[in-house]
């Protein structure tokens, strides 16, 4: 039971490609790779725990204001995360500027708190939110390693392309620039959802 | 008058909310399959940046910034709050978007009736949060740049909003490979549109 939970948001409900959802704040940050990572664990953080908290409170909680209870919980982890980030990793937390904040807003978070949390146990719902944060994290770390390797020739900040192949250094090679500026994130993911959208459909037919 | 102006003008074509920043795109992507629904969206997105907005600076201004309560009491100059923006933020964003639409509801039910679906959809729409967020950020100097601001990324955010609304309807006439519709081909437009948007680049008044 537990393990399906975890599984499934991986790839077969993929919260991004299949969903749709919290795709608002994830794109600006995947230039990089290291943000995008950064970026990945907080929301898997954010997301487990605040489903942790809502379903321990589910049944106190009048369902009228429900939504307001949601947001300051989220909120307050979220300061947790932001706090964190700017007294341990100050470079990428000014990388990541106002995109942490919106963690808060992220659809993800909230649709899973609704969809999941709300109507479950505790620890399940924990393993939810940490496996949902991770299948968001999949595509953001997919989307930054094309567009670092191809945008600027190097991974986490290491290069990657031979020194030699590059035309300043009598090579044929450039770096495609296109892949740096912000319409060539959305252009990846829709490429990344017609991947997954075809395998999926492939199991279907098999079955 | 002309920085005013420039905001505006920068805020809609050149640091688009969608194109540039990709805020808002969960309730980009599910209503924008017609350009009526689309409208409403972005008319109720227009209206709720331009009251959230001014009042999220006046908190920021004089409560949270460093230094800010010391108007109250000049023991408290040291105290910074600003950490606190976030869940402030959005508490005035859920309570305004709540207040809007009982406000509206009463005085206005036709605007209701077209706007008050969408409503409650946007106290969770990136965009609102962004906007407060950024303006943060970029440390405005008067009130009037707040509301200028506001107007500029509310009207870019229609903008493309309906456009895609627009080129969504004709979409759904033509062939498109099966795993590619719906989500896949939204995405790859929504880029070439974007790319599209980046010859407004450096435009500056």
């Amino acid at each position: 039971m537990n393990k399906r939970i975890f599984l499934d948001p991986l790839f077969k409900n993929n919260p991004v490609s299949i969903l749709a959802l919290g795709i608002c704040s994830a794109l600006a940050v995947t230039v990089r790779l290291q943000p995008a990572l950064v970026m990945a664990l907080s929301v898997t953080l954010v997301t487990g725990f605040s489903e942790l908290i809502l379903s321990m409170l589910r049944k106190t909680v009048p369902n009228r204001i429900r939504i307001i209870v949601q947001l300051v919980v989220v909120a307050a982890l979220v300061i947790l995360v932001d706090q964190i980030l700017k007294a341990f990793a100050w470079q990428t937390s000014r990388q990541l500027s106002v995109f942490v904040g919106l963690i808060i807003t992220n659809c993800i978070i909230m649709g899973r708190i609704e969809a999941f949390a709300l109507s479950n146990k505790p620890f399940p719902s924990f393993v939810d939110g940490i496996a949902n944060g991770l299948g968001y994290g999949i595509i953001l770390v997919a989307v930054s390693f094309f567009r670092e390797l191809f945008g600027s020739g190097t991974l986490m900040g290491y290069p990657v392309i031979p020194e030699q192949w590059y035309v300043a250094n009598g090579g044929f090679y450039e770096n495609n620039g296109l892949f740096i500026l912000p319409p060539m994130a959305l252009i990846v993911v829709g490429l990344i959802v017609w991947v997954f959208n075809a395998k999926n459909e492939k199991k279907a037919w098999k079955k | 008058m002309e920085e005013i102006i420039n905001i505006f003008v920068k805020s809609v074509f050149v640091e688009n909310m969608i194109f540039a920043y990709f805020l808002g795109m969960c309730s980009y992507l599910a209503v924008s399959k017609t350009v009526k629904t689309a409208a409403g969206l972005g008319l109720a997105v227009i209206f709720v940046l331009l009251i959230t907005l001014p009042v999220n600076y006046l908190l920021n201004r004089y409560v949270l910034a460093p230094g800010a309560l010391a108007l109250i009491n000049p023991a408290w100059a040291e105290v910074d709050l600003s950490f606190l923006s976030f869940i402030l933020f959005i508490a005035v964003i859920a309570a305004m978007v709540q207040l809007v639409e009982m406000i509206v509801e009463k005085f206005a039910p036709a605007l209701y009736n077209n706007l008050g679906i969408f409503l409650p959809l946007i106290a969770v729409n990136c965009a609102i949060l962004g906007g407060s967020l950024f303006m943060q950020e970029r440390e405005f100097e008067t009130i009037a740049q707040v509301f200028s601001f506001a107007l500029g990324s509310g009207f870019g955010w229609f903008l493309a909003i309906v456009s895609i609304a627009a080129i969504r309807e004709k979409l759904s006439y033509s062939n498109i490979p099966a795993p590619m519709r719906g989500l896949g081909i939204a995405f790859i437009i929504t880029g070439l549109m974007g790319i599209a948007f980046m010859s407004f680049m450096g435009i500056q008044l």
